[in-house]
This record gives structure tokens, sequence and C-alpha cells, in this order.
């Protein structure tokens, strides 16, 4: 079989709207179970330092499994699983203007809870690479815990939170694609309800490759953009050069930063 | 200030141990209003350890501490003394004004917005009052040009300054200082030193750890020893440093090179 350059720009350039439908959703589950997932990983982390230590325990057993498990067996097991235990069903919700189904929610839950284990790591050690000298002058002007939290440490806490939360944001679009098993119409399972209907699977998952790309690398920009704005503290002497688009784009190192 | 001026703090039997290493063995100690109170000590004695207790930074284990007549850290329950709920002990913080050794200015924020902080978040003040008295309390530490700079592109002295005028900005009642000056470079003791006698020109409540003899001469009303968690001698300057009567503020005194004016 011949690869179809006209097929496949065809599809690149004028995609149907089960595609598009596709890429919305794609974006709409990363966006929502990224952002609930960081809330709930902040959570964690703040739990996870607790005094008490039933919640450390929590939290330390809810980052091990999470962490431990693959994201695929996750979520059939809280789509499929749950259900056929007799757990709990994901039912349709309507919501007026749309019907939000069953195994789309099931889906944002499990990308969710997966993230929420990961951003918990991630924000425990951004939160304890700012000194406890920080906290005790917070403390000293009578700041309270939720206060210092959110004004004192936090705020330094993102220079460190920052560049990872963006490669779990990237990571976070293209596991998305996993969800195609529980049969959400996201980008990968649009792409393969195309294929069985023209046989075009190289072409096909070309194009779902390509929009990927162009997902990740719009997404490279705002993370850019992101860790200039909160990574680099105003307060250091000399900013740090920033790299050039295209060398940070694909991966180059700037000289000057690699050390 | 005199004998009869109020009492700002109160120690009583204070113990403290980190494990099983007693660090405070029963601390005694009062404050008047106005009284600069200097604590010396080899490293070891518990002169930090004690005065990270009076603001609650450091738990206390037996003994009360009151400042302001104000039970820190504790209240009582049934006769008993238990640890007090965050939102009171922070409450009971704002009139504890604390300089750190390592400076511990906030990082993210310019000079003034370290010093506007805690008068806007902690206190509710107007941000213009806020940033008024904050101006005014940079010129008072002689960085009045530095409002704007982050504490980066501070000298160690300079971020020190500022340290002290974000403490002042919530208008204690006392100040502690725990060897403010420890970290800092030579050349850079004296202005921090200068800022802290103004204080106590002022009227200022001061405790202050520290090794500068020059200053607790100066500019103390009372010098105290700390040896192994006691304190071993409590006498104005000019008794202490003359005519010292512990064995082991002589063995002190002999050691430690005087510095200053």
């Amino acid at each position: 079989m011949l690869f179809d350059w006209a097929f496949f720009w065809h599809y690149l350039l004028q995609p149907s709207k089960i595609y598009l439908n596709g890429l919305m959703l794609t974006l709409c589950v990363s966006v929502i179970a990224q952002g609930v997932g960081t809330v709930v990983g902040l959570f964690g982390a703040l739990a996870g330092s607790s005094r008490l230590k039933f919640l450390r325990f929590v939290v330390g057993f809810y980052v091990w499994v999470m962490r431990g498990t693959p994201l695929l067996v996750q979520i059939v097991f809280i789509y499929t699983g749950l259900a056929a235990a007799n757990i709990f069903r994901f039912e349709d919700i309507d919501l007026g203007f749309l019907t939000l189904p069953g195994n789309i929610q099931a889906g944002i839950l499990a990308l969710t809870l997966n993230e929420g284990a990961y951003m918990a790591e991630i924000i425990r050690a951004g939160i304890s690479s700012v000194g406890i000298g920080q906290t005790e002058a917070a403390k000293s002007l009578g700041m309270t815990y939720w206060l210092y939290m959110r004004r004192i440490i936090l705020p330094q806490a993102a220079r460190v939170i920052i560049p990872p939360l963006g490669n779990e944001f990237n990571s976070m679009l293209k596991n998305t694609t996993l969800l195609s098993v529980i049969g959400v119409p996201e980008l990968l399972l649009a792409t393969q309800m195309v294929t069985s209907a023209t046989f075009r699977v190289f072409e096909l998952y070309l194009v779902v490759a390509c929009y990927f790309l162009s997902l990740t690398t719009l997404w490279s920009f705002v993370q850019r953009y992101l860790e200039r704005r909160y990574g680099d503290q105003k307060s250091q002497v000399g900013l740090a050069k920033q790299s050039s688009g295209f060398s940070r784009l694909v991966g180059l190192g700037n000289s000057s930063e690699s050390k | 200030m005199s004998n009869d001026s109020p009492i700002i703090v109160t120690a009583e039997r204070v113990e403290k141990s980190f494990g099983p290493l007693a660090v405070l063995k029963g601390i005694d100690l009062t404050v008047r209003k106005g009284e600069v109170v200097v604590i010396v000590g080899a490293s070891g004695s518990g002169k930090t350890t004690f005065i990270r207790c009076i603001n609650h930074l450091e738990k206390i284990d037996k003994g009360v501490i009151k400042v302001n007549g104000h039970l820190i850290g504790y209240r009582e329950k049934n006769g008993k003394l238990v640890e007090d709920r965050e939102r009171n002990i922070a409450q009971q913080r704002r009139e504890i004004g604390m300089v750190f050794q390592q400076f511990n200015l906030f990082p993210h924020l310019t000079a003034l917005g370290n010093i506007i902080e805690a008068p806007i978040h902690v206190r509710g003040d107007n941000r213009d009052e806020a940033i008024r008295t904050g101006r005014a309390l940079l010129a008072r530490v002689g960085l009045a040009e530095k409002e704007n700079v982050y504490p980066a592109q501070l000298s160690g002295g300079q971020q020190q300054r500022v340290a002290i005028a974000r403490a002042l900005a919530m208008r204690p009642a006392l100040m502690l200082f725990d060897e403010p000056t420890s970290a800092l470079d030579p050349e850079m003791i004296g202005e921090v030193l200068e800022v802290m006698k103004e204080l106590a020109r002022d009227g200022m409540t001061m405790i202050v750890v520290t090794h500068e003899m020059g200053f607790a001469r100066e500019v103390a009303h009372r010098v105290i020893m700390m040896h192994g968690g006691w304190i071993v001698e409590d006498a104005p300057p000019k008794q202490f440093f003359n005519h010292p009567q512990h064995e082991r503020t002589k063995a002190f005194l002999s050691r430690v090179v005087t510095h200053g004016p």
C-alpha cells in the first residue's frame, strides 16, 4: 500500500467534523484534568506535610498507588471495573446545553486522580525548596498558615513548580489518547473511526501525530511565557538569558544555561 | 526607664529540651518597657533558643512566658497549659518583632514590599497608609532610595536594615534580635548596629542576642550571661564587664574579642 499524500494533506488541512470534535475534547479534557489535578496535588502536598500522621499516611498511600500502576489500568478500572463490581456506574449527566457522557466523566476523573499524585510530589518538592527561614519570618510577623502559604511560600515555590508543571501538561495532552479504550471520542479514537472507514491507517495516524505536535508546540510557547513570568525570580541579579524559541522547541540547551 | 516601668516580658522557670538534650533548664527573666537586654554566652548556651521561645518559634516544655501580659503560645485550660490556637499565637506575635541572623527577607518582594506585606495582610491596613509608613521606615534605616529593589540586589547590611524596618512596621512592643550581625561582613556590622542603637535611644524594648560586646557595653541596660541552659549573670554593663561575679562570665569575657567603639 502506497502512502497517499493527497489523502494525508486533505485530512490534515480540511479535517472532518469528527476530527475537530476530537481535538476539542482532547483539549477540554486535558485542561480540566490538569487544572483540577493541580488543585488535588496542592492539597495533597499540604496534607502530606501535615502534622497529622493519618493525613500523611492517606496522601502517601494515594501517591504510591497512583504512581505505581499504569494510567491505562486506572482508566479501565475507574470506568469499567467499578461498574462491573457494582460499586459505581458513571451515568450520562444532562447539563442542559450538553450531555456529559459517563465515559468522559470517568476519563477526566482518572486523569485528574493520576495527575494529582504527580502534582502532589512536584508541589511538595517546590514547597520544601523554600527555606524554613521564610516560614519563620512570616510567622514572626503574625501570619497564619494559609496566609503565609499563599503570600510567601507558594509564590517562591512556583519557581520550582512551573517547569515540571509545563511538562506534566505536555504529557497530559498525549495521555488523553488512553481514553480511547473506554470509548471517549478524543483525537485518537476519532482517527480510528475514520481509518476503519477508509483503511488509510498511516496517513491518518500521521495526521493525528501532526495534530498532537501542533498542540504540544503551542503549549511550549505558553510554557515559555509562564516560566519567564513566574519561574524567573525578578529578584535575581541579572536575568538568565533566554534561549531562542527554536532551540527551546527542539530541546537544544543554550550553552550558557546548561551549566 | 525605671523600676516602675511596665513589665513587657516575664519568663518563669522556662525549660526546653531537644530530645534528650536539655537546652533551657529554668530561665527566669523580667524585661521592662524601654529596656535593652543583651544576652551573651558561648554557642550552645541556649541564648538563641530562649529568644525563639519568646515568640513561640520554639515550644517550651515547662514554665511560662508572658509578653505584655499575654501568655505566649499557651492558654490555660482546667488549670493546665495547652498549646494555643494558631490564630491566637499569630495574634500574639504581632506585638513581637523579630530580626534573624540570616535576615530572611522575602526574596520575591521588593524592599518596600517586604515592609508593607504584614501591615496590609495581617493587620488589614489601608495600602496607601502602609506604603507611607513603609517609606518612612525605609528612610529611618537609611534606605529610602532602595524601595523598589529586591533583596538579592542589596548588601547583607542593607538586607538586615530592611528586615529591621519590616519588623518595626508591625509596631511591636518588643523587638527580638537573634545574632543580627553574625552573618555580616565586618564592614557592614556598624551600619546595622547604628540602626539598633537609634532604636534603643527611641525607647524600644529590645532583647538582643549578640557577640558584639561593644554594643552591649554602650547600649544595653542589662547584660545577661547564659551558660548551660541557665542565666548565670544579669548585671548592668559596667558591672558585667568590669566586675563579673560568676566564674563562667570571667572565663567568657577573657576569651571574647571586643569590637566596636
